[in-house]
């Protein structure tokens, strides 16, 4: 069990209220000691250190951050971590195994879909909500499933590919 | 970014939040998607005692058609849900429009219909809709409900018309006289910008005249401007170039859009007129054909 309360864990004063939760991860269940404020993506960083979901905006804006929450994707830095109690987060962490890549990490790598790599685990949890419901995305469908994340380096065109890419693999798989 | 602290309740039923509401005595605050509430409880431009997290009330997720055409949307019926609704997606052409136009797809899994309406953003989107369905919200009160209609919902830029300690349940859209056609248009910069412009159109049509009228803007004033005192002139009328050009004209005048960072004011008000006519002119087309 971790305890967390702030950025630094110095004195909490005693009224501070905390609350346990549970949320699987990953899909392993963890316990955590969090106050109300906390959100999960501090949470995921800084409690669990789970470090590869990313904060850029803080704002909102950006989708470095995003999650899959229940299977859907969430911005972690817009939901408190006690709304996560109960339920199922996967983080980019959970996407490769020991010993093989997950096919959109895989795509990403084959087709340069990153640069500095600051969006990349947001734009992989999008494309994995993306591929879950639609395995044969069009460029158009791709897009959109990814304009709630933005990029500053790669002008998105590699990226389309790989998630393009990662399709291919998975229905090919899927076919096996 | 932090929020400041809170104390923190997540009720199971809507009876729970309401008395959590009522014993807080306005220090209480209700979370429900929070694409609009987190942001600005980390920008601290909102401090509330106590936050109501209203996600684990089961019973508000839903939207729903009765037998008569009423459609009721509840309070945790998400933006995503309308966009992929089977249930709206024939009955309710303005919000099918709409709802793949709200913020982004990741936004849209969290955010609600109902939030996005109590929290009265003068370029939300959906209030634009609301206002031009002549929409109502049903709000639930430790004496029981009351229904708001929506022209007397917003009381301001991000104010509304609910008691502190009422907790808004649903969206009401009431049955169309005849067949709802309509459509929603928005000009914004990029993904997930508030509406530069856009407009929303909402008509009733019995054959090929028009029964009932409805029109609402966003990003054109500092508030939703109701504009269906301008789209009237089409009641008992058939869309005509005539007819759509003296709606468009009387909408755009309702306008009331400053010059801003989106562009100049003469700029958008030429966007309404653009967007209504694009929406009649699509209307009577499709109108035609199925003629
Ligand atoms: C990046 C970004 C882009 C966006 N772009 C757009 C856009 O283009 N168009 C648009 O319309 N919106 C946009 N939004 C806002 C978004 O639609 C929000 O989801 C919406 O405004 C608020 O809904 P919510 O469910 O998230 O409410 P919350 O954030 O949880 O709450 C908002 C306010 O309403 C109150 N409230 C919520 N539900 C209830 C209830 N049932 N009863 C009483 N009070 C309640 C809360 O107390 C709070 O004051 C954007 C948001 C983001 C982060
Ligand atoms: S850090 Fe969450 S959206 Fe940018
Ligand atoms: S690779 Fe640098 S932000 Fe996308």
């Amino acid at each position: 069990m971790t305890s967390l309360y702030e950025e630094v864990p110095a004195e909490v004063p005693a009224n501070v209220p905390t609350r346990r939760v549970t949320v699987t991860v990953n899909g392993e269940k963890r316990t955590v000691d969090v106050e109300p404020r906390l959100l999960l993506a501090h949470m995921l960083r800084q409690a669990l250190q789970l470090t590869g979901t990313h904060t850029g905006c803080d704002t909102t804006n950006c989708g470095a951050c995003t999650v899959l929450f229940d299977g859907r994707p969430i911005k972690s830095c817009t939901m408190l971590a006690v709304q996560a109690d109960g339920h199922d987060v996967e983080t980019v962490e959970g996407l490769a195994t020991a010993s093989e890549l997950h096919p959109i990490q895989e795509g990403f790598k084959q087709e340069h879909g990153l640069q500095c790599g600051y969006c990349t685990p947001g734009m992989m949890m999008a494309s994995k909500a993306l591929l879950e419901r639609n395995p044969n995305p069009t460029e158009d469908e791709i897009r959109w499933a990814l304009s709630g994340n933005l990029c500053r380096c790669t002008g998105y065109q590699n990226i389309v590919k790989s998630v393009m890419w990662a399709a291919e693999k998975m229905r090919a798989e899927e076919a096996e | 970014m932090y929020p400041s602290r809170f104390a923190y309740d997540a009720p199971t039923t809507v009876a729970e939040a309401v008395a959590i509401l009522d014993r807080n005595g306005g220090e209480a605050k209700v979370l429900a998607g929070g694409q609009s509430l987190v942001p600005m409880l980390k920008l601290r431009f909102a401090s509330p005692e106590r936050l109501v997290d209203i996600n684990n009330i089961k019973a508000l997720d839903y939207h729903r058609l009765d037998p008569d055409g009423t459609l009721r949307i509840g309070a945790l019926c998400r933006h995503e849900d309308l966009e992929f609704s089977e249930i709206i997606k024939d009955s309710h052409p303005t919000l099918a429009q709409a709802a793949a136009l709200v913020a982004d797809p990741i936004v849209r899994t969290r955010g609600t219909f109902v939030g996005s309406v109590c929290h009265a953003d003068p370029q939300g989107d959906w209030a634009a809709t609301m206002i031009a369905l002549d929409g109502r919200i049903v709000a639930q009160g430790p004496n029981g409900r009351r229904e708001i209609a929506m022209r007397d919902f917003v009381s301001g830029p991000f104010t509304n018309a609910l008691a502190y300690n009422e907790l808004a349940v649903e969206a009401v859209i009431p049955p169309a006289k005849g067949k709802a056609v309509g459509g929603y248009l928005k000009l914004e910069r990029r993904v997930g910008d508030f509406a530069t412009a856009s407009v929303a159109v909402a008509l009733d049509m019995n054959g090929d005249v028009v029964t009932r009228a409805g029109c609402a803007l966003a990003g054109v004033g500092g508030k939703t401007i109701d504009a269906n005192e301008a789209i009237s002139v089409l009641v008992g009328k058939t869309l005509t170039a005539e007819s759509i050009e003296a709606a468009a004209e009387a909408i755009a005048d309702a306008a009331d859009p400053r010059t801003d960072h989106r562009g100049s004011a003469d700029y958008k008000r030429h966007i309404v007129k653009t967007f209504v006519t694009r929406i009649l002119s699509g209307i009577a087309r499709s109108e035609q054909k199925a003629a």
